[in-house]
């Protein structure tokens, strides 16, 4: 294992007036790291990963990808530095095809915007890359679908399929479960199980069913603070943490 | 074998051009309507570029239009009747004013960006009004003198070269905007406009991109106003008003967003309408497109190509293999 | 210093009218989240009524109540027609409806009416001079200072303390939240926009001595009310009366001063500081 960090985050830190949404948050993400993020409604966890994307400023503290300071650029930019994020309610492009909300993000990858005027075959290309990851997520069959036609755990899996086309370092997806019906579920735990192993992911989930098989470690957040964090194991057994959170959603 | 040597489709995208050039020897004293026509086309097209692909609602475009005839004008008269010279050195000019208002105001959205559109459309109608001894004010931009075409033809009254000059820089912005439109720069206009979110999360630069197309359509349509100003050969006060915008969004509306075509139809019937019921009663006009307006937002989403489209489908279908 | 109370009364007068009228725009704009650009329209319409009604003989004073109910009625039947289609619609269909609208109004006023500005029909006392102390002032500047005051006063009143107040600031805040509490969002709206509509009836009735009735009236004027909304604050009583009193001062203040350069004056500090504040100087404060 490399000794680098693919995702470091040092104390960061975030207030809406007398709202301290995040406290001094710190982070590791090592390279292939599986990292479930818990926590009651409320805790944060949307906010950091607003956070870590740039669509919130941070008061304080820093965010380094790969080394790199990224706490200070636009999340356009740290997109092309490897950082790939999910949506907790689905920002797909609904009046195009499934192929194509993909393609457009290839081609943004390749950077093929500004040099479009001269390159018709290159689209082409996007169009297949598109159709490789969509097989990737097991989608593959459903490419020509308009995205306002497609039920909602296939458009989920569309969600990943678009960040997996960025070619990304670091994933982070929010809530790929969210709202998908039990009886489709399965299907999100296969394709999470699917994903490159070289990747770090940081996942946040309710369902936890999915979190325990999945993370290898978990970060338990509480009202913007880190509460604890393990291996999955120890949190379960954790007293502070049931009281917290787990003792409500006993099943 | 029965195979068609040339493809459906193509015939239908050389219809309106075949038209145009068949309208030059047949139109008699209906060219420079045609003219007209062709120059509202080439306005609305600009239009569709940043409010239809863009997503981009402005009712400030008329700025543009007004820029270019009053910039190709002031030329004419002040600097060089050559036509070729004053449409480049005009679009030119209009699209470096779009590039600067487009860094200025599109950071912002909604209602506060089309104040801010409508802002930069007044400033420039007030400054209009009262450079007196620049754009002649009230009275309009007078005693503009273009120079023959190529040294050989003539603007002049029966309006010959006006019809075929405009209908070449027509077809060249329609090139420009064809290649644009298909292009993944064009597809992430696209893209921007249903979810600027989404787009921002697959690392598109949003404001360059909304920026770049800003100044093609500002560009664009400075030409248009260039070749109303070399039309008439005289600039009036109504190029920069808030009314001319609200025309060409209404053309293009009634025709139909993000289809080029779209904007033929939308101008031409437009334009046919309004000058057959202003004949019959001075503000019925008003009333009709009013009302059309209104029905094409509550039933007819697409505009008129919609309904081109619904007509087209039967036939459609037997073409694809 | 005669001089300068002139101009401020002069400037707050102008900005009483601006207020009346663009008060019902910033609720539709704030509230119903809708871009009305036809709100002139129903400004236009009180003035015609009335103004019609005072050449007819009538008494000014019922003029001017005909014009406000009126309008109100015209806003009714338009919202019910038009407007509630576009509650869920994007920007775009609402500025395009809306400005089919205008349409449709500017061609019907020239049809009733004709093109040329029509006369509203003054009782002679507003034409005359009042004393009052340092010189002597048209009536009707003052009248219009005085309906436009209590007019605001009583918005202020009901919006601050009232039952229906505190329901239009909280849909105002947060629609959904409102609809979710079980608010009948609809009916507020609906009355919301009638009353607006209404308001800027008396407004355009009022006013018509400043802004003069003519077709192009409500493509002409639109623009002024959308600043005084947007620059105030989508949604803000308190926003669109300080800007609409800023505007009336500086266009009055322009027309004293700086003629040749007023018109341009306003659009550039309308500009600039919407670029500086694009949510507008008072925006009200979001719960979402």
């Amino acid at each position: 294992m490399s000794g680098e960090v693919a995702l470091a985050v040092r104390g960061l830190s975030k207030s809406f007036g007398a709202l301290k949404v995040a406290q001094s948050i710190d982070l590791d993400l090592a390279p292939g790291a599986r990292v479930g993020l818990i926590g009651p409604n409320g805790a944060g966890k949307t906010t950091l990963v607003n956070l870590l994307t740039g669509v919130i400023v941070p008061d304080a503290g820093s965010i380094l990808l790969g080394g790199h300071r990224i706490d200070n650029i636009k999340p356009e930019a740290r997109v092309r530095l490897g950082l790939a994020r999910t949506h907790q309610i689905n920002t797909l492009l609904s009046e195009n095809d499934v192929r194509d909300n993909v393609a457009i993000a290839v081609a943004e990858r390749e950077g093929f915007a500004w040099r479009s005027m001269l390159y018709t075959p290159q689209w082409r290309a996007c169009r297949e890359e598109a159709e490789a990851r969509l097989a990737e997520m097991s989608i593959g069959h459903i490419a020509d679908r308009r995205v306002s036609e497609l039920p909602y755990g296939e458009q989920r899996l569309l969600e990943i399929a678009i960040a997996m086309a960025l070619k990304p370092r670091v994933l982070l997806l929010d809530e790929p479960g969210a709202g998908v019906p039990s009886t489709e579920s399965h299907i999100i735990h296969a394709a999470l199980d699917r994903l490159p192993t070289d990747i770090a992911i940081l996942i946040i989930e309710h369902d936890m069913d999915l979190v325990f098989r999945f993370a290898r470690e978990i970060v338990v957040m509480v009202q913007g603070q880190v509460l604890r964090r393990g291996a999955p194991s120890e949190i379960a057994a954790d007293p502070e943490v049931r009281a917290v959170y787990l003792g409500r959603s006993r099943h | 074998m029965g195979e068609l040597l040339v493809r459906p489709r193509l015939l239908w995208h050389a219809l309106p051009w075949v038209i145009a050039v068949a309208f030059y020897f047949f139109a008699g004293g209906y060219l420079s309507l045609g003219t007209q026509v062709m120059i509202w086309i080439l306005f609305t097209l600009s239009l569709d570029l940043v409010l239809g692909y863009a997503g981009i609602v402005t009712l400030g475009h008329a700025a543009f239009f007004g820029f270019g005839a009053y910039a190709a004008g002031i030329f004419c008269v002040r600097v060089t009747g050559d036509p070729l010279l004053g449409m480049v050195v005009a679009t030119l000019l209009t699209g470096v004013v779009g590039f600067l208002t487009g860094i200025l105001i599109l950071h912002t959205t909604g209602v506060t960006f089309l104040m801010l559109s409508l802002a930069i459309l007044s400033m420039l109608a007030e400054f209009a009004n009262k450079a007196n001894s620049l754009t002649g004010g009230d009275n309009g931009l007078q005693g503009m003198e273009l120079s023959p075409l190529f040294g050989q033809f003539e603007f002049n009254m029966f309006g010959y070269t006006a019809y075929v000059y405009t209908l070449v820089v027509l077809f060249l912005w329609f090139l420009v905007s064809w290649r644009v439109v298909h292009s993944p720069f064009g597809r992430s206009l696209d893209g921007i406009r249903q979810s600027p979110r989404r787009m921002r999360a697959i690392g598109t630069p949003v404001w360059w991109r909304l920026v770049a197309i800003y100044t093609l359509s500002a560009a664009m349509a400075g030409s248009a106003g260039v070749l109303s100003a070399y039309a008439a050969r005289f600039v009036g006060l109504s190029v920069l008003s808030l009314f001319t915008s609200g025309i060409v969004a209404v053309m293009l509306i009634l025709g139909g967003v993000r289809r080029i075509y779209g904007a033929f139809i939308g101008a031409a019937v437009y334009y046919l309408v309004q000058d057959y019921t202003a004949k019959l009663n001075p503000y019925l006009w008003e009333f009709v497109i009013g009302g059309l307006l209104i029905v094409v937002v509550l039933f007819l989403e697409g505009g008129l190509m919609s309904l081109i489209d619904l007509m087209a489908r039967p036939f459609r279908r037997s073409t694809k293999a | 210093m005669a001089y300068a109370l002139t101009i401020l009364l002069d400037g707050v007068s102008f900005g009483m009218v601006l207020f009346v009228i663009s008060v019902g725009l910033t609720v539709t704009m704030g509230m119903m989240r809708v871009v009305n650009l036809a709100h002139g329209s129903f400004a236009m319409a009180g003035g015609y009524i009335a103004a019609m009604m005072t050449q007819k003989g009538i008494d000014f004073h019922v003029a001017v109540v005909a014009g406000m109910l009126g309008a109100g009625v015209l806003g009714g039947i338009c919202e019910f027609v038009f407007y509630r289609p576009l509650y869920r619609k994007g920007d775009l269909a609402q500025v395009l409806l809306t400005v089919g609208l205008v349409f449709i109004s500017i061609a019907s006023v020239t049809a009733i009416f004709g093109a040329f500005p029509y006369p509203l029909v003054m009782p002679k006392y507003m034409l005359e001079l009042v004393d009052i102390g340092f010189r002597t002032y048209p009536a009707y500047r003052l009248f219009v200072l005085a309906v436009g005051g209590v007019a605001a006063a009583i918005l202020w009143y009901v919006i601050e303390y009232s039952l229906i107040g505190a329901k239009v600031r909280a849909a105002v805040d947060n629609p959904r939240m409102a609809r979710g509490v079980g608010m009948n969002v609809n009916l507020l709206f609906s009355l919301s926009f009638i009353v607006g509509c209404a308001l800027a009836g008396l407004g355009g009735a009022i006013g018509a001595g400043m802004l003069s009735l003519e077709p192009a009236y409500a493509l002409k004027y639109i623009v002024l009310f959308l600043v005084v909304v947007i620059v105030g604050g989508e949604g803000s009583f308190k926003g669109s009366f300080v800007a609409a009193m800023a505007l009336g001062l500086i266009d009055t203040m322009g027309r004293y001063f700086i003629p040749d350069v007023a018109p341009y004056m306003l659009y550039v500090a309308v500009f600039f500081l919407l670029l500086w504040r694009p949510k507008g100087l008072l925006p009200p404060k979001s719960v979402a």
